[in-house]
């Protein structure tokens, strides 16, 4: 659709709206691998309920916003159960060891012009492209 | 007012990742995706993402969070394999499924069996990383 890229940018300030406020307000920084990931691992529990409430809101908006919207809403997730796995472990391994994802790293970092979060940044985007190119145009896999 | 704080951060980063389609995988993908349909949507969500954010940087010198307490202190600006190997990983399994872990929490209610199998696969990751990450170290120390 031609204009996806305005909902695209209207959800994007969103975003950056929430990072504002979690930085401004609580002086934490909005990185969604981090919020989850702490509570996996028990170096964020004693922030539990800061956590767990921001994980909350993240759910229910779109339940919210949902009635909103007279079109079909689908999320065209893969039904390959193999990819489904390793993609997930992938992600959770990757973004915890590198400290980051495209919240903490991309939005978070690169506003602030962080060598690190802009260099992640680079290297998840090349990565996936890499992936996409071999697994959907050699392979045909996804 | 920490609590509501984080509510609405939350509410707004889920809602932003809902009206801008980031749960839709296809337009993750098609981002990634230079040699097939190429779309651009991500990119107006992280230029539109970082416009707020570069401000509340701006106001952060001199100043103290909201419920006080300190602003978080920011590492070091220097790259290390931890960073590099990371996020090459990450980006391996965002490419694959197109989800990241925002994305993946925001679409839980209406992202199907493959949107839980995901999610739990992505805590197993996230559990294993910190065992991951000190082979990393090792492997880096003797390389």
């Amino acid at each position: 659709m031609e204009t996806d890229w305005i909902w695209g940018l209207v959800g994007g300030l969103l975003i950056g709206t929430g990072g504002a406020v979690y930085l401004l307000g609580n002086g934490r920084i909005m990185g969604a691998s981090g919020i989850i990931g702490g509570l996996v691992d028990g170096s964020g529990w004693n922030t539990f309920w800061e956590r767990a409430v921001f994980l909350f809101g993240v759910v229910v908006m779109p339940l919210i916003l949902w009635p909103l919207y007279n079109v079909e809403i689908d999320t065209h997730m893969t039904t390959n159960w193999t990819v489904i796995i390793a993609a997930g472990l992938l992600v959770g391994v990757g973004t915890r060891i590198a400290n980051g994802c495209t919240s903490g790293h991309g939005v978070c970092g690169i506003s602030r012009f962080s060598l690190r979060g802009i260099t992640a940044t680079v290297f998840y985007i090349l990565a996936g492209g890499l992936m996409l190119a071999i697994f959907r145009h050699v392979l045909g896999v996804v | 007012m920490r609590i509501l704080l984080s509510l609405l951060a939350g509410a707004l980063f889920g809602g932003g990742l809902f009206v801008s389609g980031m749960t839709d995988t296809t337009k993750v993908q098609g981002w990634l995706d230079v040699f097939g349909n190429w779309d651009p949507t991500l990119a107006f969500v992280m230029g539109g993402a970082i416009i707020p954010m570069f401000i509340a940087w701006r106001l952060t010198p001199g100043r103290r969070p909201l419920v006080g307490g300190e602003f978080p202190s920011l590492p070091r600006p220097e790259l290390d394999h931890r960073l590099i190997t990371g996020s090459v990983l990450f980006g391996m399994g965002w490419g694959l499924a197109g989800l990241c872990p925002g994305p993946a929490v925001a679409s839980i209610t209406y992202n199907g069996m493959g949107g839980l199998i995901f999610m739990a696969a992505m805590l197993v990751g996230m559990g294993a990383a910190p065992a991951v990450g000190r082979g990393l170290d090792r492997m880096s120390a003797a390389a």
